[in-house]
């Protein structure tokens, strides 16, 4: 999961990590109003969005008066930010962060997150701030440094001071760095993120060490444990339909395209989107239903995937294990009945491969059902195929 | 021979009273697994399928002599039972639970070191040796008794590859699926060093998926260490766009790495054959060891 800019700030001043003076606002009122508050020289007007890249795509401006405060955030607000994680649609600003200026000496970056191979939290820092560190990993990776830590003890003092020499710090600066990582550290355990990234760290002119952005992403799995959290979630940076299965306990993801598909299981949900598009489609989704949904549910997919008109045919692929086929057929024929306006139709084609245990009881259950536009695949190549045939000569 | 398992490994189900591993219980029984006991604290004294619940892994162990056991425990309480497990002194642990924190995984994966358990999972399918023992929720009747060891970080594409292989007449040693999570026990190159040594076992077949980097380490130690083994592989997630999970906590592409390009490359640059699609798997296999000479072999369709 992810939270805005200002929320994750808020987190890391809970836990003693220095950041900027600045409050959030939703209007231009509230961003003058904010502004007068924090009676700064300079201030930063940052569009808030779950994207990075804001600098670079126009989302960060820098405010010497309260007229200009107004300007900037007349200006964000309601702008569409296109950025280089956005995609091209952009992402609407709703939500601004004012801040005080900072007095910039130099700019540093500081992360962590979960290195699967040592099954550690690892820390990386760099002296190369404020730019992509996806380049600077491919470009000179000897200037990204690493501590891995031990759960056992957590993060030790040595660590920290050691990366701050590494990352090359003012001397005068070195303590209040360390203190800073320790603390940040702290933030990743007590809120379980997947990750925490300081990007820009800057030193100010007054050797502070501060963090001038947050990003803060959350395992999903932990939420249970931190019901704050989970209240920080703004619904309209995520997909609506991807939204709508969350609540259902489905696990979708919208990939743009017109021919959809319902799967159990995500590693087949992910090969069927690719065998797809192996054979010419644009896959609409991927969907992983899981094994023993029930007729409620599979309908409540088959929504999902309708919806403001995106599927123009749908392929069900399931493997039939545990659960058997026939019920999986029944769940189709129920939730056919469920959102077909007549009981017996469906909008768009729908192309059934079922496989495992059962099949031919299942493969009945489809061919004596009253719903019409369902197909039965023989094979799951053939299925695939089919699907995608009838999708294109649709269009 | 076989992996890890066969039909003389003594297995307790923790969680045992819960729905499903009821249900599994059952299941598992009835393919031969030779399941001894179930924990579930403060129900000892209870018989569960004909099992006797104990309270406490240690009792269990104690009384019965098990040495694997499989976990069916809800997540908030799963890294703790794999814990008990470890402390228990078992060969083997099975976690089939979904979504144990990440944090608690690191843990789980610290407290383990110097330890003598091996864990599969969590998140994941659990163990299958042909004919003799199951550990986990893989069905019974996907799979006939052969000479290619499976391994994979998916369930269902674990059925579907093992179903594809059965009408291909191809067997299959032991299938295992190590899971979805990104921390988690066994990998890819554990399963395959424990192939590589099973004289049972004459072929690999590696089913992969987008996140982190296991299938291209996996293509290098196979590179150095095990000529002698024809291995054979796909990967999900081709079409998969960066940064967004794919069902599977482990499942994403972040910061360019993980995706399914990179590893179809390593694993072909080592000149092991990826198949194109998920329905190609079984095909693939059998043109694999046909390459190698050991079809005949392989094949186990009366």
């Amino acid at each position: 999961m992810n939270i805005h800019e200002y929320q994750s700030k808020a987190i890391l001043k809970r836990y003693g990590v220095p950041v900027p003076n600045g409050k959030p606002a939703f209007s231009v009122e509230e961003a003058v109003t904010v502004a007068q508050e924090l009676n700064s020289p300079v201030m930063v007007v940052k569009a808030q969005i779950h994207a990075g890249g804001r600098g670079k795509a126009g989302g960060v401006k820098i405010a010497k008066n309260l007229d200009e405060v107004k300007t900037y955030a007349a200006e964000l607000l309601g702008k569409i930010l296109v950025t280089h994680q956005t995609g091209a649609e952009g992402k609407k600003v709703n939500r601004l962060l004012i801040e005080e200026g900072s007095n910039i000496k130099k700019e540093y970056y500081l992360s962590f997150v979960i290195d699967r191979t040592t099954a550690r939290v690892v820390m990386m820092g760099s002296e190369e701030g404020g730019v992509e560190i996806e380049k600077v990993a491919a470009e000179s990776p000897e200037k990204i440094f690493r501590e891995y830590i031990d759960p056992a003890v957590g993060l030790m003092p040595f660590q920290a001071t050691r990366i701050a020499y590494k990352m090359n710090f003012p001397a005068a600066a070195i303590r209040k760095a360390s203190a800073f990582i320790l603390k940040l550290y702290n933030v990743f355990i007590g809120e379980d993120c997947s990750q925490v990234e300081i990007n820009p760290l800057v030193v100010t002119a007054e050797d502070n060490v501060i963090a001038l952005d947050a990003k803060l992403n959350f395992d999903d799995s932990a939420l249970f444990r931190h019901p704050n959290i989970e209240d920080l979630r703004d619904e309209s940076e995520e997909d609506v339909k991807e939204r709508t299965a969350a609540k259902e306990g489905l696990s979708y993801v919208n990939l743009g395209g017109n021919v959809a598909c319902m799967v159990n299981g995500a590693g087949l949900a992910m090969a069927t989107v690719d065998i797809l598009k192996h054979y010419g489609g644009s896959p609409a989704n991927f969907l992983d239903v899981g094994g023993d949904s029930t007729p409620e549910k599979i309908a409540i997919a088959f929504k999902i995937m309708l919806d403001g008109g995106q599927a123009k045919g749908i392929f069900v692929n399931i493997f039939g294990g545990i659960n058997r086929c026939d019920a999986v057929a029944g769940g189709i024929v129920e939730a056919a009945k469920i959102i077909s306006a007549d009981g017996k139709s469906l909008p768009v084609p729908v192309v059934v491969r079922l496989e495992g245990t059962n099949v031919e009881l299942g493969r009945q259950i489809l061919k004596d059902s009253p719903i019409k536009n369902v197909i039965m695949a023989e094979t799951m190549e053939g299925g695939a195929k089919e699907i995608v045939r009838l999708v294109n000569q649709a269009n | 021979m076989s992996i890890l398992v066969n039909k003389d490994t003594k297995v307790i189900v923790q969680g045992i009273t819960g729905k499903q591993a009821t249900f599994h219980t059952k299941q598992m029984l009835a393919y031969g697994t030779k399941i001894v006991g179930g924990v579930t604290p403060g129900k000892a004294g209870q018989i569960v399928e004909g099992v006797p619940v104990f309270n406490t892994v240690a009792d269990a162990v104690q009384a019965t002599g098990a040495t694997a056991s499989v976990i069916y425990v809800p997540a908030r309480f799963a890294a703790d039972s794999i814990m008990e497990g470890v402390d228990a002194g078992l060969d083997l642990v099975v976690c089939i639970t979904e979504h144990i924190p990440v944090l608690d995984m690191v843990k789980v994966r610290r407290y383990m070191e110097g330890k003598k358990t091996r864990l599969i999972g969590p998140n994941c399918p659990g163990i299958m040796t042909t004919g003799e023992c199951k550990l986990g929720i893989i069905p019974g009747n996907v799979q006939t008794k052969g000479h290619v060891g499976l391994v994979s970080r998916s369930g269902t594409l674990t059925y579907e590859a093992a179903f594809q292989l059965m009408n291909a007449g191809i067997g299959i040693s032991t299938s295992l699926g190590i899971g979805g999570d990104p921390v988690k026990g066994m990998d890819f190159i554990d399963a395959l060093e424990l192939f590589k040594n099973d004289e049972e076992t004459l072929a690999v077949l590696m089913i992969g998926e987008i996140g982190g980097t296991a299938e291209e380490d996996a293509a290098k130690w196979i590179s150095a260490n095990m000529p002698n083994k024809p291995v054979t592989a796909f990967i999900a997630g081709r079409q998969a766009p960066p940064g967004k999970r794919m069902g599977h906590a482990g499942a994403i592409i972040s910061g360019g790495k993980g995706t399914a390009a990179d590893k179809i490359k390593a694993l072909n640059s080592v000149g092991i054959e990826v198949a194109d699609t998920v329905a190609h798997i079984g095909e693939t296999v059998v043109a694999t060891l046909k390459r190698a000479g050991i079809y005949e072999k392989c094949y186990a369709k009366n």
